[in-house]
């Protein structure tokens, strides 16, 4: 790894565009410079729609159809590539490029063995006999540390965990001995055990290999934990570049300040995130209207239990269509017991199958229990509801794209309930609250005669949220609601769920797999593993003094900017 | 795979049943067999006998029972208008269907899978908007607007092809094929096309917008990712998740193809089921008509469990249940 070999990657003043329908050009990617080193990770860090993706595209050659390479150049170990074809003479995807994708799950073709994909590559590029390739594969597997290797050659992807397919799609991109691998957020689909141990071996693997990594994520967690150099994008264009620690640590830009800050903090818990932009007056009024409406209906103090579960235990499967046996079981929640109080936020963490998300279904009613009791404001819930308790609890989902119905109007949408509920008199009535919450929320009121469609991810979360509020629930139940975001979408989000909770008393149930983001919203916090509770404490002392060995180790794992740095400085 | 086996068959039978009993109740129940079956004129007494030799005079249940018994060892009653067993009717109308289905079928494949990958492939090109444009007008014309239009060309005009019937047929024991004969083949392709025409647009589109879907999966780009060579990824990495749907709809279609080829066959006067059902109906031949219940359920039973098998040979994910 010496600084007088080529770099495997030498991008200099890179420009790509996309020619948009009315005539005008979308241009991804603006003049950017970017050089790896052999052995190096170089990580591309931004928010969603900065470019980064596109960046690992064009040197891969697989730009989407009407974009294109307007200047620049690109040469992979030493060798350019010809920018009117997108190929090098000499570099062949695939070969001298390998890619690692996000989602493990869909990166596989389901209806082929692990084999046939690993070797596939080969038998293309390297032109070696059927059983030398097999040898090789068996190779990749190891060294990429699956386990009984042997055996899942024959495997299919859906026999593998989430994990084990991001391996052997680690081998199928180190198949052909590749001298750059483009990782476009290769652990992000992943839960925190498994995520270290994969970047733990994608760092390996650029140490003992010399490979160049370009990294392309939005998590500062992984930037810090395996990165050598970062680069920060905004808009298509480089804001910052530099060593991990650097630019981590001191950043210049403005940009880069913001984004580092935006990252929720595990060590500490903080009042608010930091956010380029507060709160208006005008949402500052509506949540004073917002309040107002609220405490008409709300009575009670803070300590009174409003939701408390009791042994819960929900089973998928089970029915058989022959009489007398019965089909195996699936028991996705064993023995739950918690109580949310008014005005708390309570967390649910754990790694992803623990159960978490069926929790928050049971009580939502979206899934009936087996067994046990959710007691929610004084009467039992059962299979079948009152109106008046479906109207006091009210569930913001993941996913904001498929949480709106695209053909209503976000007004209506946010009515819809207020007028369900007979919360207004009268359609002008609803309609009226509908952009009361929507400046709420933080967004403008004239937003509410638009689609879906027409807003960003972060916002039409903002929405669900205001559709949520509506019917003026006393539970908010949020099932990972800020893991499809962009961090410093996140903490403007975090930061206004806190101000909802302050506003009328709402309690929460709040759902996520990021203790970071849980150490910043919760006041309790319930650790779940294998559907059950391994361990419930108030949240600061679950952070300083864990009990439970599992939830050790999920502390030990979670990637923080913070500890990495100072262990790095340390080691200096 | 051996219990989902089990439970298919279970499945098959307890729908079969169900069947049966429809078209028990239809023998039984839709105008009185004993006055369809006697001439004119007949005596009370006569009548009876006659009740009594049908069986019709024992209870309902034991009836069902007789006749599911005597279903499953291939008596279907007697024809009333032909005054021919049934079975023996179905099965001697049976090859002229089936050769006609087979031939539609391997038609609207071979043709059909082609186009439909063009047309996601090369969706702006001239041939893909052409195929887009003529099967259009191929899928909203009526069967038998394309039929006699197809014999106006071929038949009458152009005197190239028959216009009707089977053509010189070559017997083979049980079964009298039309494709060892020039005329038979011959026969064979205007009812064929027609038959084919609307599977043929109906697999085409489903195989574009699938080849479209699986062409934007991340398994397909990652495939790029890798530089395999593009006929590789399109002919087999790609087509071979786009077929999965083709084959549910290819084995229903079949089913549909079998029991409603009537509007064909009766344009072409092909003497296959489907003229031989139009005919039970008019006059009403309930026997026939009934038979052809238990007929065209079986199919569709048996076509279902075929896919279903078929379908765990295709895609893994389903064979380690």
């Amino acid at each position: 790894m010496t600084d007088t070999a080529p770099p495997v990657l030498d991008i200099r003043n890179l420009r790509v565009e996309y020619p948009l329908a009315n005539g005008h050009t979308l241009t991804a990617v603006k003049n950017i410079d970017l050089v790896i080193r052999p052995g190096e990770i170089h990580a591309l860090v931004g928010e969603s729609g900065a470019g980064k993706t596109t960046v690992g595209n064009a040197l891969m050659g697989l730009l989407q159809a009407p974009g294109k390479i307007v200047s620049g150049s690109i040469a992979i170990a030493g060798k350019p590539i010809d920018l009117r074809t997108g190929r090098t003479e000499g570099i062949v995807p695939g070969r001298d490029v390998g890619a690692i994708f996000q989602d493990p799950m869909t990166s596989l073709n389901p209806l082929f063995t692990v084999e046939s994909q690993l070797c596939e590559g080969m038998l293309a590029h390297l032109k070696l006999s059927s059983k030398e390739t097999k040898a090789r594969a068996l190779d990749l597997l190891k060294a990429v540390g699956l386990p009984e290797p042997e055996r899942r050659l024959g495997s299919y992807p859906h026999q593998l965990s989430g994990g084990q397919r991001q391996r052997v799609v680690i081998a199928t991109a180190l198949a052909c001995g590749p001298k750059l691998i483009v990782a476009d957020e290769p652990t992000t689909a992943l839960d925190v055990s498994v995520q270290a141990q994969i970047l733990k071996l994608i760092r390996d693997l650029a140490d003992e290999r010399g490979v160049g990594v370009l990294l392309v994520t939005h998590n500062m967690g992984v930037v810090a934990e395996i990165a050598d150099r970062v680069t920060i994008m905004q808009n298509g264009a480089v804001v910052e570049s530099g060593s991990t620690r650097e630019v981590l640590t001191t950043p210049r830009a403005a940009y880069a300040r913001t984004l580092i800050a935006a990252v929720p903090p595990i060590e500490t818990r903080l009042e608010r995130l930091p956010v380029p932009s507060e709160e208006t007056q005008v949402t500052l009024d509506a949540r004073a209207a917002v309040r107002r409406k609220s405490t008409k209906s709300e009575t009670g103090s803070r300590d009174d239990i409003v939701l408390s579960v009791r042994d819960l235990a929900v089973e998928y499967g089970g029915h058989s269509l022959i009489p007398g046996r019965k089909a195996s079981v699936f028991k996705a929640v064993k023995g739950v017991s918690f109580d949310v109080r008014r005005g708390e936020i309570l967390g649910l963490v754990g790694e992803s199958g623990c159960g978490k998300t069926t929790v928050a279904n049971t009580i939502a009613g979206l899934v009936t229990q087996s067994s046990g009791t959710i007691d929610f404001l004084s009467t039992v819930l059962g299979a079948k509801r009152e109106k008046s308790v479906r109207k006091s609890l009210q569930m913001v989902f993941q996913d904001p794209y498929s949480a709106l119905n695209p053909r209503l109007r976000i007004n209506a949408a946010i009515a819809e309930p207020i007028l369900f509920y007979k919360l207004a008199s009268n359609a002008d009535e609803a309609r009226q609250d509908a952009r009361t919450l929507l400046e709420a929320v933080g967004l403008p009121a004239d937003a509410g005669a638009r689609f879906s469609h027409a807003f960003s991810g972060g916002q039409r979360q903002r929405i669900a949220i205001a559709r949520a509020l509506g019917p003026r629930p006393s539970l908010l139940i949020c099932d990972e609601p800020t893991s499809a975001l962009d961090v410093s979408v996140q903490a403007q989000l975090l930061n206004l769920l806190k101000d909802l909770r302050d506003l009328a008393g709402l309690s929460m149930l709040f759902i996520s797999h990021d203790l970071a983001v849980i150490r910043q919203m919760c006041d309790r916090i319930a650790v779940m593993k294998a559907g059950e509770i391994v361990e419930l404490a108030d949240t600061e002392a679950l952070f300083t003094a864990p009990k439970h060995e599992y939830t050790k180790e999920l502390l030990r794992l979670a990637p923080s900017l913070d500890r990495i740095l100072s262990r790095q400085s340390a080691s200096e | 795979m051996i219990r989902l086996l089990s439970v298919r068959l279970l499945q098959a039978v307890l729908v079969m049943l169900a069947v049966a009993a429809i078209a028990f109740v239809m023998f039984r129940f839709v105008g009185d067999p004993v006055a369809s079956m006697v001439r004119e004129g007949a005596t009370q007494a006569e009548k009876d006998t006659l009740r009594v030799a049908l069986g019709l005079d024992r209870p309902v249940l034991v009836q069902f029972v007789n006749f599911v018994g005597q279903v499953l060892t291939g008596d279907l009653g007697t024809s009333f208008r032909y005054q021919q067993p049934v079975t023996s009717l179905l099965l001697s109308r049976l090859p002229a269907t089936l050769e006609l289905v087979v031939v539609a079928t391997v038609l609207a494949l071979a043709v059909g899978i082609p186009l439909g990958v063009l047309c996601a492939l090369k969706p702006n090109s001239f041939l893909s908007r052409l195929t887009q444009a003529t099967t259009l007008v191929g899928i909203s014309m009526p069967t038998f607007v394309t039929g006699l239009l197809l014999i106006l060309i071929f038949a009458v005009n152009l005197r190239w092809l028959p216009s009707s019937g089977r053509g010189d047929l070559v017997d083979l024991g049980l079964w009298q094929t039309g494709f060892l004969s020039l005329s038979g083949l011959k026969s064979l392709i205007l009812p064929s096309i027609t038959l084919a025409l609307f599977q043929l647009t109906l697999i085409m589109r489903l195989v574009r917008s699938e080849m479209i879907d699986v062409l934007s999966s991340d398994y397909i780009r990652f495939a790029f990712a890798r530089g395999l060579p593009r006929a590789y990824i399109y002919r087999r990495l790609a087509l071979r998740n786009a077929l999965m749907p083709v084959v549910t709809v290819t084995g229903l279609q079949i089913g549909q193809l079998i029991a409603f080829a009537i509007v064909t066959e009766t344009v072409f006067q092909w003497p296959g089921m489907g003229l031989l059902f139009t005919n039970a109906v008019g006059y009403p031949d309930v026997p026939v008509l009934a038979a052809y219940l238990l007929f065209v359920g079986f199919l569709f039973v048996m076509i279902n469990m075929i896919v279903d098998i078929l379908y765990t040979f295709i895609d893994p994910r389903l064979r380690t249940r």
